[in-house]
Order: C-alpha cells, then structure tokens, then sequence
C-alpha cells in the first residue's frame, strides 16, 4: 500500500487518481501509523511552506516521514513536498524537514531569458529535466520529455551529488533531487502526461536504492 | 526553457459537447470525456472546458463530467463558466480540474480573484476576459472595452486597467478572447495581445479568431502569448494538434514535441 501524505495542501486526489489509472493500492491518509506503516509514501501538495508545516506537525507527519527515511522506505516528494524537505524556505522563513540539506529560494523578479526578455514568475508550464545520470525512476523516460511545473520557489541543495536532474528557466536549478531512499522532483509527474505516470509507475517498484 | 502551449476549448452544455464534433475518419464525439481523452492522446498541453449550462441539476452533470475526465487525462485542465462563487471553485477542483476560470462575476465583483487565490493558491485561479475594440475615451484610454455575460453587457471598463486589477488581485493566469476575432478565423488580435502581455507579469494565453497554424505562429512569436487556446480548427480535423506544434515546431517556436 502507498500512503498519499494529507496534510492539506492542494489536490492531492489528482496523485491517488494516477495511481488507480496505473493499477496502483493507494491511500490518502493523515494517519500518522498509516504512513509509517506503508510500504513507500507519496508526498505531494501545493501552498504555502509556511502552513504546510504547521499542519504536518499537528499531526506529527513530520515525524512519520522522518521515521519512514530512517527505514529505508522509497518516499516521494512532489512540488511543494520536494521543497518541505529542505532545511529551511525563503516562504514565510520556514524551518523545513532537513532531510536534504539545503535551503528553498524564490525565482527572482529580475529573472530573464539568454536574449533578455523578462521571465514570468511563477514557472508554470511544459519544460524538460536534463537527468546528471541514470536512475530507476526514470528508466523508459525519453530525455527529450517535458513536465508540468507550477512554483514560485526552487530547492537549493548543499550536495551536488543529490542534484538528480536540473531545469532551465532564466538560470540552471535542481529540479530533481535525491537522498537515499527519497526522490523529490519540482514538476508533477500527475500531471506530466505519458512521461509523468512512467516516473509514478517506476517509483511504485522502485526498491529505494540508486541502481536496481 | 518553457513551452507555449496548445489548449484546446471545449463548451458544454448539460454534459455533452455544444456541437458533435466531427473528426477525420468522420467519428462524432458528442462526449466531453472522450473528446478530452483523445485531445489528451492527440498532444494537447491543456485543456479548458467551457460550461455554458444555465440550469442547477446541469451543473451537477458537469461535476460528474469533470471527475471523469480527470480518471482519464492525465495534463492541467480547467474549467469556466458559471463559477460564482468559493463554493463552485471547491466542486470542480475536488472533482480534479487543476485550475477554474472567471469571468463575469469576476468583474460583477472582483473580490472573487482574491478570496480564490486565498483558498486555493494563484495557479487555479484563471481569469477570463471578454473583450471588445471601441473608440478610445478617458474612461477606456487604451480603446479595449470588458464586456460580461457572453458579449452582451459593456462594462465601461478598460481592459488594460482590469487585467492589471486582476493581477494584483491574485489572478494566476489571463484568457484573453477578443469578441472582434472571435470566429472570424482570421488570427488573433495580435494588438490586444500585445497590450496585455507586455504589460502583466502573469501567463497570457490568447483566445478568439484562430484559424491556421500562422495564426498561432504570430501571436506566440515575438511573446505576444505564453499559450493559444483553440476550437474549431482542431474540432473540425482541419487540423491535428501533431501538424500545428510540427509546423510551430519548425518555425523556432518552442513546443513540446514528446508525449
């Protein structure tokens, strides 16, 4: 069973109606013996960083996602949910996880293309991921795909060795991250058409590890 | 680098398509759930539903319609049409569009943007805006008038000015139809878009008067629109959305060509 984290933010009945579509056993869930019990979590959402934490701990999520890391189990993280598990974010000064080490920045309003037109801030559309290597998650994934975004906020990780794949918009960022057992990507795989239920549909048998 | 993107726009009404759609192969789809699935399969980067059902119990049949769609498709779609209010905005995210789109009310009372925006972040809230060229006055400096209610009601309000309002309201993103190119299928009003685009922050996506792949090129080129929204020349099979992003494709315009 995988455990789709409810903390309130966002749709998350969009991720739980990709893992039916896929064949999936899914539950959302804010239960925090349910996730820890799972056999791998999902943790998606879109808000503010600010709120998200606070919800996560009245329901000590924040301690049960912890515990599924520490036990190796396969967790992912989804938009805001790649961002929650950084140390710190920009958004409302908030004190994150710190399961990847590393802050949360704000793409900035001056952020401009290679000919100088201004970028629009939130990122919110179609773009690619260039993968710094191979990984089981994105086995069959064609490296011309692209993927949905929608954030105003990008993860800054300390370690270049946990930068699993990075995104171009006015500037190079970490657009898929990875620390042992947890892979968190800034796009929505839900939503990312074919490519986006491939990376869903790995993550499902992914045994945690880097190579299979 | 994003991508523009490729919406098609489907009205319907009581649940079923307004006009069955013919495509090649002549198969009428009058289903609004098949229509998207194949739009979905087809390449489409989004799609928007327009919910011209004036009735209570149709409103219902279209939350149904929404679930379904969202078992099936798996990109951003939204839905406009008769959104009033936080509780009509809640129905159809819960049912799974990722974004809803206001228009009248929007206008009638402008604090629906924001109290969206509130409960459901900037990225769902879509405002659509009809609008319509008129002589230049102090009122309307810019000679672009808002219309409500489907063309019929002028607002006396400058659509420049309202696009901006809007922003600042927390709108995430504009639809930008202008009634004079409106099926018409002789482009898009590349001044309005122009005006606008250049002077919001927000995503502009141009709506209103396309009818070749040149239509699409001119207002995506030179970033007059982040994205084009389209109806008839896809709903008719005079086109597929394969021939229009290849054509895109192959005149420098960034699209996304794998899915």
């Amino acid at each position: 069973m995988i455990a789709i984290i409810d903390y309130k933010a966002g749709n998350l009945t969009s991720v739980k109606r990709a893992l039916d579509f896929l064949g999936q056993d899914s539950v959302v869930t804010s239960d925090y013996s349910e996730v820890i019990d799972a056999e791998r979590i999902i943790f998606p959402g879109v808000g503010a960083a600010g709120k998200a934490i606070t919800n996560l701990k009245r329901h000590r999520l924040d301690q049960a996602i912890s515990e599924v890391f520490d036990n190796k189990r396969p967790i992912l993280g989804i938009c805001l949910g790649t961002q929650i598990v950084m140390e710190m974010s920009e958004e409302n000064d908030t004190r994150c996880l710190g399961l990847i080490k590393g802050e949360v920045h704000r793409f900035p309003e001056s952020l401009t293309n290679s000919d100088g037109k201004r970028l629009k801030v939130p990122h919110m559309g179609w773009n690619r991921v260039r993968l710094k290597r191979r990984h089981p998650l994105f086995e069959g994934v064609e490296t011309d795909s692209e993927f949905y975004f929608v954030h105003s906020y990008y993860p800054v990780p300390s370690l270049s060795e946990e930068i699993l794949g990075e995104t171009y918009y006015g500037a190079w960022f970490a657009s898929v991250l990875l620390s042992k057992n947890l892979a968190a990507m800034q796009f929505h795989p839900e939503k990312s058409g074919r490519p986006g239920l491939k990376i869903l549909a790995n993550f499902c048998k992914w045994s945690g590890k880097d190579v299979e | 680098m994003l991508s523009k993107r490729i919406i098609p726009c489907l009205d319907v009404r009581d649940g079923r398509l307004t006009k069955g759609i013919k495509f090649r192969g002549n198969v009428d789809i009058g289903d609004p759930v098949q229509m998207a699935s194949y739009y979905y399969e087809e390449g489409a980067d989004e799609i928007v539903f327009y919910d011209i059902t004036a009735s209570s119990e149709g409103r219902d049949i279209m939350i149904d319609t929404v679930r379904r769609v969202a078992e099936k498709i798996f990109i951003p779609f939204s839905v406009g049409g008769g959104i009033r209010g936080i509780d009509d905005m809640r129905q159809v995210l819960l049912a799974g569009a990722e974004k809803v789109s206001v228009n009248s009310a929007a206008v009638r009372d402008p604090q629906i943007i924001s109290t969206g925006a509130e409960f459901f972040g900037s990225q769902c809230i879509v405002l659509g805006m009809d609008v319509k060229k008129v002589q230049p006055t102090d009122q309307i400096p810019t000679g672009y008038e808002i219309i409500i209610d489907g063309g019929r009601t002028y607002m006396g309000i400058d659509a420049l000015e309202w696009a901006k309002r809007a922003e600042s309201l927390g709108a995430g993103e504009i639809c930008l139809n202008s009634i004079d190119a409106d099926g018409t299928k002789d482009g898009y009003e590349l001044e309005l878009n122009r005006l606008i685009t250049s002077n919001v922050k927000i995503p502009v996506i141009a709506s209103g008067g396309a009818g070749t792949p040149e239509h699409l090129f001119e207002v995506l080129s030179d970033d007059r629109a982040d994205a084009v929204l389209i109806a008839s020349m896809t709903h008719y099979g005079t086109y597929s959305i394969k021939e229009i992003k290849t054509y895109l494709h192959n005149k420098g315009i960034k699209v996304r060509m794998n899915w």
